[in-house]
């Protein structure tokens, strides 16, 4: 971990990064224990171990900037401001969940808030992000759109569709690949020939960085190098996160291509919140100091799960609602 | 020697050109390669080279002049070291020049009286003119696709936008159609109101994913927050001797889901009125249109405020014996057959249904109480067809009125063949409607 205390961030960054990170894992293992439960049904993929990538990306956006992600989407919508209330009413299939019950654990929205889903087909947010920054750059506004995929969706053939269509155009769009290794129970290195996916945008001119995607800090760095490069009119940027999910593809997966000691290993040596725990203890927060936040974070959690269970289901008259716009 | 030197096909679907300059004079010795003349389609002008060596003996068709019928004679080329050929005939005596300089004449009905307020113009004029009257009345609307911009549309569809709008407007793609309407998508959930141009809905199918599962379904996804106002459009289903990847009726496959529009103009006051109403939608609307109507002239309203609502069917020919619902090309077919049958006694409803999803039942099951009778009309394969929702529709909310079971003519029950016999007999046909009809109307 190499962390320059002189970096210009500020404790008080530091502490909403971990706050962040800390409540999407914690929304994770809430959303397992429902999922167990039977609370929670069809698919369901967490992020668990990933949070660096999607929390150290956001800290940096701007007010306008829109996000679009795939189906692992919930640490996305949290760190895109969007209340957990609504997430997990949604997850559960209740009326006040962010799409009325209709979308489920991999298409939720908020227009408010700039997140675009939550999409459940493997790579179809690309060109998506690669429009939302169309539109941006054609309302000539500085606002950039950032569009997360995975090493499995890397090998899409509308990924390569989209890079080159946002090069030739110059789309501010930051394609940020969270490469976890695995595309469901394939490795990338049996799945992606070449040696990383960020330098398949070389063919395109697409400038790229190899990112240390445990590293909160370094995310959130590189994130900022981006976003000034895309704001400025140079066009799309590639960003390759080196991260790692702890848990299966999805719940309903047993993970049995890879070995526990594996998984253990990189929990013991690289966990992302450890890492800025690590760094909070040079600036002097302990973790005692921590533990407040993570009480205040359980109540938030437990407030959603309650909430939740108190939304009713949606209305009949909901099920022919908002197919068109009358 | 003399050869004669012909008007040349210049696509599948040109019958016509415009001999537009001549690039040579009589006299001219010509070598094999060499450029004769500039021809103009309904889709580019192109220069013509010559095949075969010789000297211009004879210019038979003057520059400038329309409606020139592929494989007329329009030049003699003779030996290098002969003189004009005495025997050849005066382009007075031409016998193809009558023919030739003759107007394009729509074999159909004309639907509007024409007057100040409409001009007899092509299909692709009308859409030309909803596209550009759009642009000019909201900027967020854009057009994109495949030779849009610079070659001014694949069909002269989009022919002068880049010049009046500018390359802020339109957008010429690479041939990525998965990419580029996943492109378009996000664009609409930006608020932007794109046009996106598929160079034949054949292609479209590298980008239906996108189509289905991120245009038609994030608005009921999203529980209403993500609208997705964008328009599909661009020829659809057989266009003519271009073999089975290239001639389909998409129509049954988009009008499956919901989520989306699907519209199918026939006539130019179609075109303009339903293309400016899916412009304005704020849904995704699939908009098919067909090839061969593009060079068809029809009556046209001119008012920029014409529109025709989606979801409303029209009665192209009112009749009391049998009601014949059609969309888009066959509807001209389908006025045929009712022209054909009226001499046999048989007095034909024709219903040109305009927009499949939503799909006027209403007007339908008027016409059913009135007729009782019904044969539907589509160039699409029969199985899961737009004949099959319809017949089901009628069984369903007017089976007490029918006098016959619904009959469809469909295409054939397989892929489009090549060749010209097999290709006709695949395709339906004035006479599969006349006989359709003749048959529920027992009158065989």
């Amino acid at each position: 971990m190499s962390v320059d205390l002189n970096t210009a961030i500020t404790k008080e960054e530091l502490l909403d990064l971990y706050k962040e990170m800390r409540l999407i894992r914690m929304v994770e293992q809430s959303a397992a224990k429902a999922y167990t439960l039977k609370k929670i049904l069809g698919f369901c993929h967490l992020y668990i171990g990933q949070e660096a990538v999607v929390v150290g990306v956001q800290s940096v956006q701007i007010e306008g900037d829109s996000v679009v992600t795939s189906y692992r989407d919930h640490g996305h919508m949290l760190a895109c401001d969007m209340d957990p209330k609504g997430v997990m009413a949604e997850l559960t299939g209740r009326e006040d969940g962010y799409s009325k019950g209709k979308g489920g654990s991999m298409h939720m929205f908020s227009r408010e808030k700039g997140f675009f889903g939550g999409h459940g087909i493997v790579a179809a947010q690309v060109p998506i992000g690669a429009g939302l920054a169309f539109a941006h750059k054609y309302n000539g506004n500085k606002n950039v759109a950032i569009t997360y995929f995975g090493d499995g969706a890397a090998n899409q053939g509308q990924v390569y569709e989209s890079y080159n269509i946002a090069a030739l155009w110059k789309l501010p769009v930051i394609f940020v690949i969270e490469n976890n290794k695995y595309g469901m129970g394939t490795s990338v290195n049996r799945s992606s020939a070449g040696d990383n996916l960020s330098d398949r945008g070389k063919a395109y001119g697409i400038v790229a960085d190899i990112v240390d995607g445990m590293d909160v800090i370094a995310v959130r760095d590189a994130a900022l190098k981006a976003m000034d490069y895309c704001r400025s009119g140079k066009g799309p940027y590639i960003l390759e996160m080196k991260t790692y999910r702890y848990r299966g593809h999805s719940m309903s997966d047993p993970a049995k291509y890879r070995t526990r000691d594996e998984v253990d290993e990189i929990r013991q040596n690289s966990d992302p919140i450890n890492n800025i725990k690590s760094i909070l203890d040079k600036f002097g927060l302990k973790d005692e100091n921590l533990k407040i936040i993570d009480t205040e974070i359980k109540s938030i959690i437990a407030n959603a799960a309650t909430f939740a269970q108190e939304s009713p289901e949606p209305s009949e008259a909901e099920l022919f609602t908002d197919i068109t716009i009358n | 020697m003399s050869i004669e030197i012909l008007m040349p096909a210049l696509s599948p679907t040109m019958e016509e050109g415009t001999l537009s300059k001549w690039l040579v004079s009589e006299g001219d010795i010509v070598n094999s390669g060499d450029l004769l003349a500039e021809i103009e389609t309904d889709k580019a002008t192109m220069e013509v080279e010559a095949v075969d060596e010789g000297k211009v003996g004879q210019i038979l068709i003057s520059e400038g002049t329309e409606g020139v019928k592929v494989n007329t004679p329009i030049a003699i080329l003779i030996g290098s070291n002969e003189a004009p050929h005495p025997t050849i005939k005066k382009i007075a005596e031409n016998p193809y020049i009558e023919k030739a300089i003759l107007p394009t004449k729509n074999k159909d009905k004309e639907i509007l009286k024409t007057d100040s307020n409409s001009s007899f113009i092509t299909v692709r004029e009308a859409l030309r003119n909803a596209m550009a009257e759009e642009m000019r009345a909201d900027n967020n609307v854009f057009v994109m696709g495949e030779e849009v911009a610079e070659y001014q549309g694949a069909y002269k569809v989009t022919q002068g936008l880049l010049d009046e709008f500018g390359d802020k407007r339109v957008y010429d793609t690479p041939i990525t159609e998965h990419g580029f309407a996943g492109v378009g998508i996000g664009a609409a959930f930006g608020n932007l109101r794109p046009i996106v141009e598929f160079m034949t809905f054949n292609f479209a199918m590298q980008a239906i994913d996108q189509i289905i599962n991120s245009a038609a379904k994030t608005l009921y996804m999203s529980g209403g927050q993500m609208g997705c106002p964008i328009v599909f459009r661009g020829p659809n289903g057989a266009a003519s001797r271009v073999g089975a990847q290239h001639s389909q009726c998409y129509a049954s496959w988009y009008a499956h889901c919901p989520g989306l529009k699907v519209v199918t103009p026939w006539s130019s006051a179609d075109a303009k009125g339903l293309l400016k109403s899916a412009i304005r939608d704020p849904n995704p609307v699939i908009f098919l249109e067909n090839e061969v109507m593009y060079g068809q002239s029809f009556d046209c309203p001119n008012d920029q405020d014409f529109t025709l609502p989606i979801g409303k069917a029209h009665i192209e020919r009112t009749g009391k014996d049998v009601t014949i619902i059609s969309f888009s090309i066959m509807v001209g077919k389908s006025l045929e057959a009712a022209e054909i049958l009226n001499d046999k006694g048989i007095d034909a409803e024709v219903i040109n249904l305009r927009s499949l999803r939503p799909l006027d039942t209403e007007t339908i099951i008027n016409s059913v109480k009135k007729t009782n009778r019904v044969v539907t009309c589509e160039e699409g394969f029969p199985f899961s067809g737009i004949g099959s929702e319809i017949s089901a529709v009628i069984n369903e909310n007017a089976f007490d009125w029918l006098d016959a079971p619904v009959t469809r003519v469909t295409g054939k029950d397989v892929p489009m063949p090549y060749a010209a016999n097999l290709e006709k007999l695949a395709l339906p046909q004035v006479d599969d409607i006349v006989n359709s009809c003749i048959n529920v109307c027992n009158k065989s």
